[in-house]
């Protein structure tokens, strides 16, 4: 490997563009308050499902408002919808790891009395 | 043209060792002065983990229980030796040591991201290796590493908050580090270092900070759980209370599985720069080895329940944690055979660093297969808890973690010191390590395999002409590690003889000087190629030139 | 190199380039891709009490209702609707530390922080009448005539008759969700403690031009943590309130 000082900074220039634009990008006052506007909306619909006739499907309901809620906030309060690849990729990587960790869990949970004996 | 050549346009340039205060070693935030704190911390942790398992040897070289009078004390000895070597030995010493050391070193970087998180997390480590020995003076715990509930949070008598405490805060030593870690490689690499020009050290490393950030918090959870039901008794992990023990032993697998890739990942880090360096060949398959690293991250989440299968957790569930457990296999296997294949018409050369990796080779493939019968269901119902298991992660940790750690040391002694060792003294340690470890750990194979169970401190006559072959082994194994301390220190005495580049190695932390200066480089640097271009003929000859430069 | 910036004044608006870092987007992106990873870890953190929950609530379902409906329910939409409230003012702070606004970095921060003051003075007025009414787990968990005799009727035996053993785990369950409601909340807590000190030392910090070029990475940073703070409620209102 060799090293050189001279392309130097043009590398660097083409490499930081993008995230220079990415950096600082500016999110319109508007767009706050709509998002702000819409959390709003989605905290009356959790507490309006919880008191809806809505049997076993209340979990998911409620899961899903809040899900929404807090992609709405990580997307626009976080600025991820102006961010790089790579910021995506760790916000949804952490949700996935979450959801690991809970689906192999579940695995064992809900499988326990599959065998009719007992403590298998 | 290396930039130790540019360095001397203006004089000789300040290295990072120069400045020998005390305040600048503890306010430093110099990457490779954090690497030596780290490196004199576990070393002194090892010491003591290790003086610990040489007295449990002792007490199990005849069936009585003789040495440590009391089958408690024995309880705490091993407990002790558990927690002292995984926390805070084999988790930080190849990331906290090298990886410190080597990564903006190689990425072309002048420091970690986040220097001073850097020793914030080394004062984290020390605060709590300090609480660690603190419990092993006051008392002790007598859990294991695992805390297994319910014995840690209703019947041990033991300091198990402190214990808890102590692995918490011990814990976010390790997040910090590899926090620091994933993001260096993300942002700090020079240009032209493109991904698939990193070197596999990098590599193995950015795999190992990744689960250090995933699993890590995991464990901190788990265990903030056992001090709270050990202190309020509101029924966690109590069946009578509507808990469940087992859930413990999820959570504390969900990260103490994935732990066993953040001490084996950076051994295959420090092998994947030895063996091509070496054999003088580049490394075989280097995109292989690249994705296997990450493969091993992300499986080594899927398989946490295969230390759990007499547990009383789901049949079906251990099914799938044993068939997802063998895939773990595969990406370890490219390894180890790129690694073989990197040897396939190399001209080889035994240095120290190369008998280390050569051994670590050996022992690790033998930990791995053994893993896979641990890993099939019928298998581990009929060792589980047996010397078989003692032996197999020893084979993984002992035989592949500290053998890679003493192989990087040695490889890396010349840039970190400047200085050179005795190589005679240096091939007879790896010698002595590698039998006294094939002594020690291969009986319990056999010790296991017939149904001698792990943390008793006494045992049935007929095993002791094994457990007597052990505890020999482990003489043998203590002089084999001693060694190295010696020589290694002795050799801070002679003047800096070893140059930019005594192996003739490519990368580039083997292009600055020995040892580097505060800045790593000089100049800005521009990556043009990939690593490991070693040539069979070229670097022969250079590397004989080498060698003849070292014996004049 | 270029060190351009969203502001016109060059020696104000631009921040300070550290030794170890080539320009000023690197050491952006660093310090904001820090924080994500620092997320991610905090994230498993939680993973970890949202697994426990997830177990036992599938072990108990009625236990973990009947808990539930003694939650201050409009309290906690309150306590929603203040924090969503505070996310926004975070988010103005971090527009203006962007446009290059000390005096809105500041605005927001304080007011930012004093919603985050309110919630957690609400929530503390909650946890007091949840213990006055002796749901704190441990040895003064109370369980009320009424609770008592729902948890009965689930413990009958198939004669009908009681099953104490059942009654006593089952009772056990209830405060379960108890355990887990005050452990999660005060986890979430205290992260609310350490956001609201570190926001209010921010808005110091920024007064007094501590930070150069108005502290965009900082304040952004910041922003980052408490918009978690915020995330990780959104899901422990429905969890924990709201149980049907």
């Amino acid at each position: 490997m060799a090293h050189t000082s001279h392309s130097h900074s043009q590398t660097n220039l083409a490499q930081t563009t993008d995230a220079h634009a990415q950096a600082h990008h500016v999110i319109e006052v508007r767009t706050y308050v709509l998002i702000y506007i819409a959390l709003m909306l989605f905290l009356a619909a959790t507490v309006a499902a919880s008191f809806m006739p809505l049997g076993a499907f209340h979990l998911p309901v409620a899961m899903t408002i809040a899900l929404i809620k807090a992609v709405l906030i990580v997307l626009f309060f976080m600025h991820v919808y102006y961010s790089a690849p790579l910021t995506w990729i760790t916000a949804v990587g952490s949700l996935l790891w979450v959801g690991l960790l809970l689906a192999f869990l579940l695995s064992d949970y809900l499988a326990r009395g599959w065998l009719h004996i007992l403590g298998k | 043209m290396s930039a130790s050549a540019l360095a001397h346009h203006d004089g000789p340039p300040a290295d990072y060792l120069s400045d020998s205060t005390v305040a600048s070693w503890l306010l430093t935030t110099d990457h490779k002065r954090v690497g030596i704190l780290y490196m004199i911390s576990v070393t002194v942790f090892f010491a003591v983990g290790g003086l610990i398992a040489g007295l449990m040897r002792l007490e199990l070289m005849t069936p009585k229980g003789d040495v440590l009078a009391t089958p408690d004390s024995y309880n705490r000895m091993f407990t002790m030796h558990g927690v002292i070597m995984i926390f805070f030995f084999l988790v930080p010493a190849i990331p906290s040591v090298l990886g410190n050391f080597l990564i903006p070193l190689m990425i072309g970087a002048r420091d970690l991201a986040f220097p001073k998180i850097n020793l914030l997390s080394w004062y984290v480590y020390i605060i709590g290796g300090l609480m660690g020995v603190w419990i092993l003076i006051f008392g002790g715990i007598d859990t294991g590493w695992t805390f297994y509930t319910p014995f840690s949070t209703m019947y041990s008598n033991t300091m198990v908050v402190t214990a808890a405490v102590t692995v918490f805060i011990t814990g976010f030593s390790s997040i910090l580090t590899g926090l620091n870690f994933v993001v260096t490689v993300h942002t700090m690499r020079a240009p032209g270092m493109t991904w698939f020009r990193l070197p596999l050290f990098v590599w193995s490393h950015y795999a190992t900070a990744l689960i250090m950030v995933l699993a890590t918090p995991v464990l901190a959870i788990s265990i903030v759980l056992v001090g709270l039901e050990r202190l309020f008794h509101v029924g966690i992990f109590d069946p009578k209370l509507g808990g469940d023990p087992i859930l413990f032993q999820h959570l504390f697998w969900f990260y103490s599985h994935p732990a066993v890739y953040i001490m084996v990942l950076p051994g295959f880090a420090v092998i994947s720069e030895i063996i091509p360096c070496f054999a003088r060949r580049p490394i075989f398959g280097y995109r292989f080895i690249a994705f296997a690293s990450v493969a091993i991250a992300i499986f080594g989440f899927l398989v946490w329940g295969h230390h759990m299968f007499v547990s009383g957790q789901s049949m079906y569930a251990g099914a799938v944690f044993s068939i997802l457990s063998f895939l773990v296999a595969i990406p370890s296997a490219i390894k180890v055979f790129n690694w073989t294949a990197t040897l396939y018409k190399g001209s080889i050369k035994f240095d120290t660093p190369m008998l280390y990796a050569l051994g670590f080779i050996g022992l690790f493939t033998i930990g791995g297969l053994t893993g896979l019968m641990l890993a099939s269901l019928a298998i581990d119902v009929h060792v589980h808890d047996t010397y078989f298991v003692v032996a197999h992660f020893h084979y993984i940790m002992v035989g592949g973690t500290t053998m890679a750690y003493l192989a990087g040391i040695h490889f890396w002694w010349p840039k970190i010191s400047g200085r050179t060792y005795p190589e005679l003294w240096g091939k007879l340690s790896a010698l002595l390590v590698f039998v006294g470890f094939n002594l020690t750990f291969f009986p319990q194979f056999l010790l296991g395999y017939l149904g001698m169970p792990r943390r008793y401190f006494e045992y049935r006559p007929e095993f002791q002409v094994l457990n007597v072959m052990s505890t020999a082994g482990a003489s043998i194994l203590a002089v084999g590690l001693i060694m190295p301390l010696v020589y290694l220190l002795l050799s801070l005495r002679q003047p800096r003889n070893a140059g930019p580049n005594p192996w003739g190695a490519t990368g580039l932390e083997w292009q600055v000087e020995s040892p580097p200066t505060t800045h790593n480089f000089h100049e800005p640097v521009l990556v043009t190629c990939e690593p490991y271009l070693y040539s069979p003929e070229e670097a022969e000859r250079e590397y004989a030139h080498v060698q003849h430069v070292h014996s004049s | 190199m270029h060190t351009s910036s969203t502001s016109t004044a060059p020696d104000e608006g631009t921040q300070l380039l550290l030794s170890h870092f080539d320009d000023l987007d690197q050491q952006h992106l660093t310090s904001n891709l820090g924080m994500w990873f620092f997320l991610v870890s905090e994230v498993m953190f939680f993973s970890g009490l949202i697994a426990a929950y997830t177990v036992y609530r599938a072990l108990a379902p009625d236990a973990f209702k009947l808990g539930s409906h003694h939650m201050a329910m409009w309290v906690g939409f309150f306590n929603t609707l203040v924090l969503l409230t505070s996310s926004l003012t975070m988010a103005f702070a971090v527009r203006c530390s962007q446009v290059g606004d000390r005096r809105g970095i500041v605005r927001n921060l304080i007011l930012t922080a004093l919603l985050g003051t309110i919630f957690l003075g609400v929530k503390a007025s909650e946890y007091k009448t949840e213990i006055d009414h002796g749901y704190l787990p441990g040895r003064s968990f109370h369980v009320s005539e009424h609770d008592a005799e729902v948890l009965k009727a689930a413990s009958l035996d198939a004669n009908g008759n009681l099953d104490e053993a059942k009654f006593s785990r089952n009772k056990g369950q209830f405060q379960m969700m108890f355990v887990l409601y005050f452990f999660m909340t005060g986890v979430h807590a205290f992260h609310m403690i350490v956001g609201i000190a570190a926001v209010l030392i921010f808005a110091v910090l920024i007064r007094i031009k501590w930070f150069s070029g108005f502290g965009t990475t900082q304040v952004e940073v910041l922003g980052l943590y408490w918009h978690f703070v915020d995330v990780v409620w959104v899901f422990l209102y429905p969890l924990l309130y709201l149980i049907e």
